[in-house]
Formats: C-alpha cells, structure tokens, sequence
C-alpha cells in the first residue's frame, strides 16, 4: 500500500530550528533561503515525494506542521 | 513571505481525499511559546497536550508550572494551571490533588527545579505516594538562568560554572533523581524518556499517557523524566545537541520503564543507581 503525503508549513511559526530536516525518510525538507517575519529560514518540501509518515511534525518543538496523506 | 491561509490549505486537502495524520491540538493555545528554536521543552508541551486531548480530560486537568525555562508553561497550555515557587511544584500539586480529587494533577519541571532547590518537594511528594503525574525535563543544565551546573549536569560537561568540565571531586556525582525515586514504595510508574527524533517522541507521548492514566488507580505517583537538549545552554545546535545528548546523556541517564505496575521493571538491575557516570568530553 502506496500513499501520498502532504505537508503545511505554519512557515510564520517555524522557528527554523532544523529538527525535522534530518528526520525525513525520503528528504523533502529543507530550510528556505528566504526569511519570515521573525528572520527565521523556515520549513519547506523541496519535491514531492511525502509519504505522509508525519515524522517532521513529531520532532517539531513548536507543532508548526500539519500532515495529511491519501493512499494511491 | 506572505504566510499561506493554512485553514483554506486544510480543506483543499481534505477535499482532495487526503485524511489528516497530524496537526497541532487545540489543547495548546496558539501563543508561540518562548523556548529557543529546537528546544524539547516544545516537544514535551506537545505531548502532555495530546494526551489530555485524547483523554478528554481538558476541563478536569491542572498543571503546575516550575521556576526555569518552562516557567511561563500556562501560557501554552489551555488547561487550569498553577505557578509554584521553585522547586515547589509536587507541594502545591500534593494540595491541588487532595482537594480535587477528580482532577488530573501535573507537575512539569526542569532538573534545577525538580532535582536542586526542589529535591526536598520531589521525594517526599513520591514517598508519600501523592496521586499525581510529574514530568521531569532533563538537559543537564540551568537552562534558563545561563546555563550553569545542575545536580544532572554529566561529568566532564562544560557548564557556565563548571567551564573546563563538571569533576567529581569539586562538583560531586551527576544525581539520577529518577532511578532514587523508584527505590520508593511511593512511585507507581517510574520511567525515563527522550524527544530527539520520531520513535523516541512516540514513545515518550505513552509514557505519558500512562503515567495520566494511573491517575484513575489512586496508587502512587507517576513520573516521567524526559531527556531533552538546551541547545542554546550547550552552544550547540539543535541537530548537534540531539546527537550530543544521545552520545552522551543517555549513557549516563539509560532510556526506558525503571519500574512499571508498582515493581522495578523486568531487566532493570537496581545496582543502576550506583553505575559509574562515563566522562563525557565536550568541545
Ligand atoms: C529561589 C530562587 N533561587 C534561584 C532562582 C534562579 N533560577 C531561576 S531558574 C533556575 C534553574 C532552572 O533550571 P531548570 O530547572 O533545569 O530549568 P531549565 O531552564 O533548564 O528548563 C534558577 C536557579 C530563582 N528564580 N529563585
Ligand atoms: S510527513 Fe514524512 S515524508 Fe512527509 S515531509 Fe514529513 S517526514 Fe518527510
Ligand atoms: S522542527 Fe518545526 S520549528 Fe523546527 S524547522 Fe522544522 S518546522 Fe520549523
Ligand atoms: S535556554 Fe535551553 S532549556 Fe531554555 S528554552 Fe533555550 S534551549 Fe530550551
Ligand atoms: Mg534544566
């Protein structure tokens, strides 16, 4: 059984702490070049292969991610 | 950046026939808490809040909050909270429990508070069997005063007081204050945890649950001490002070149940409280 995941980003609330980076069993977090409001590098998937195994949002201090996925 | 309307995000999503695996609980308020980025105090707020909202138990919980970082707890939490005077939190627990008895008690400290000013409180509070829940944040450190040494700091670990390395014969031994309490007929579920990455996370949130859940047995005190990092005490960061922390406090503060049901958990070989601390070099 196969899913798809997807994650939101509260990019406004990520503190940029990196905690979920490394975490990711199929690497599609990194943290943003750009800023937010606070000058933190936040979260964000750089492709789009989230299994929607929500281990990012385990690891996530600040509870800024929210996961959902769908079986394909 | 402009922020994207994250509730509109969820229900395309939802419309897309996705489910939803996780999300923040409404248990915790939408204040950003205050911890530094990476902190394991945020990690443990999310999980106390989880429990109490899988148990339905939001209006019956009160939560006592410590002098440290985590002083300002009750912000966080949308529960009724109390704030002790250092180290006094399982004092001000014992009473709240005695005389709400249908409510779910907590205590959340750090090891200063828990394991220094308040060693007094914390054992006597377990040898007297109070029906409450504590959670015991250990990071080895004051975190919140600038990192200074803690009865918990390892030996060899820089500190601000103990800058070329805490040493046993100036300092004194790291105190394992959780395997001291399970010695104690008063304690119902004795364990040590850790929130460095997911499996550790989900293992942490049961114990937590658990130690809630005996609450509803009447038979002695829970307490759940959680390994966490103050990266910023440790000067590392986060990803480098969860490595360190697994490296070198959990050697020293070995992961698991200590004692479950009332009894010292199968395996579990008392002689632990005497186990030599390894020395730990820091950079
Ligand atoms: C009576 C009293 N003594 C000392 C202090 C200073 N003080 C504030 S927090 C703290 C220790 C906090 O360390 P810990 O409990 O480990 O919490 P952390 O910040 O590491 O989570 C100390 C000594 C105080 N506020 N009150
Ligand atoms: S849900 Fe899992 S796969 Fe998706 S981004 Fe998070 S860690 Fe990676
Ligand atoms: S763990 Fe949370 S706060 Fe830290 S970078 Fe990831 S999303 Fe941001
Ligand atoms: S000083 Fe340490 S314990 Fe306090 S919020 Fe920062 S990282 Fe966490
Ligand atoms: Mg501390």
């Amino acid at each position: 059984m196969a899913f798809k995941g997807q994650i939101i980003v509260d990019t406004e609330r990520c503190k940029g702490c990196g905690v979920c980076v490394p975490v990711c069993p199929v690497k599609c977090l990194e943290l943003s070049k750009e800023v937010n409001g606070k000058g933190y590098n936040y979260t964000q998937t750089v492709n789009d292969k989230c299994i929607g195994c929500a281990s990012c949002a385990m690891v996530c201090p600040d509870g800024v991610i929210s996961v959902y996925k769908k079986q394909i | 950046m402009a922020n994207i309307d994250i509730e509109a995000r969820k229900q395309e999503l939802l419309k897309e026939g996705y489910t939803e695996v996780y999300t923040k609980t409404k248990v915790l308020t939408d204040a950003v808490m205050h911890y530094c980025p990476g902190c394991g105090h945020g990690t443990t707020h999310r999980l106390i809040a989880e429990v109490i909202d899988e148990m339905g138990i939001q209006d019956k919980t009160v939560g006592v909050s410590p002098v440290g970082c985590s002083v300002l707890a009750y912000n966080y939490f949308d529960v009724d909270f109390q704030e002790a005077a250092h180290g006094r939190a399982p004092a001000v627990a014992t009473a709240v429990k005695r005389l709400n008895p249908e409510c779910y008690v907590f205590t959340y400290q750090g090891d200063g508070d828990l394991a220094a000013i308040g060693t007094a409180e914390t054992i006597h509070a377990a040898n007297r069997g109070e029906n409450i829940t504590m959670i015991f944040v250990n990071n080895g450190i004051y975190g919140m005063t600038g990192g200074q040494m803690a009865p918990t700091t390892l030996v060899g670990m820089r500190s601000a007081t103990t800058p070329y390395g805490r040493r046993v014969d100036l300092n004194g031994y790291p105190l394992r204050m959780t395997e001291l309490l399970a010695t104690l007929p008063g304690t119902y579920y004795v364990t040590r945890q850790s929130v460095q990455n997911p499996g550790a996370v989900r293992k942490a949130k049961a114990a937590i649950r658990k130690a809630f859940e005996n609450q509803k047995l009447g038979k002695g005190l829970s307490f759940v001490e959680i390994l966490s990092n103050c990266n910023s005490g440790w000067k590392m960061t986060p990803v480098a002070a969860n490595k360190w922390m697994e490296d070198n406090m959990m050697p020293n503060y070995p992961v698991g149940d200590i004692k479950v049901d009332g009894k010292i958990a199968e395996g579990i070989d008392v002689n632990r409280l005497v186990l030599d601390h390894p020395l730990t070099v820091m950079q």
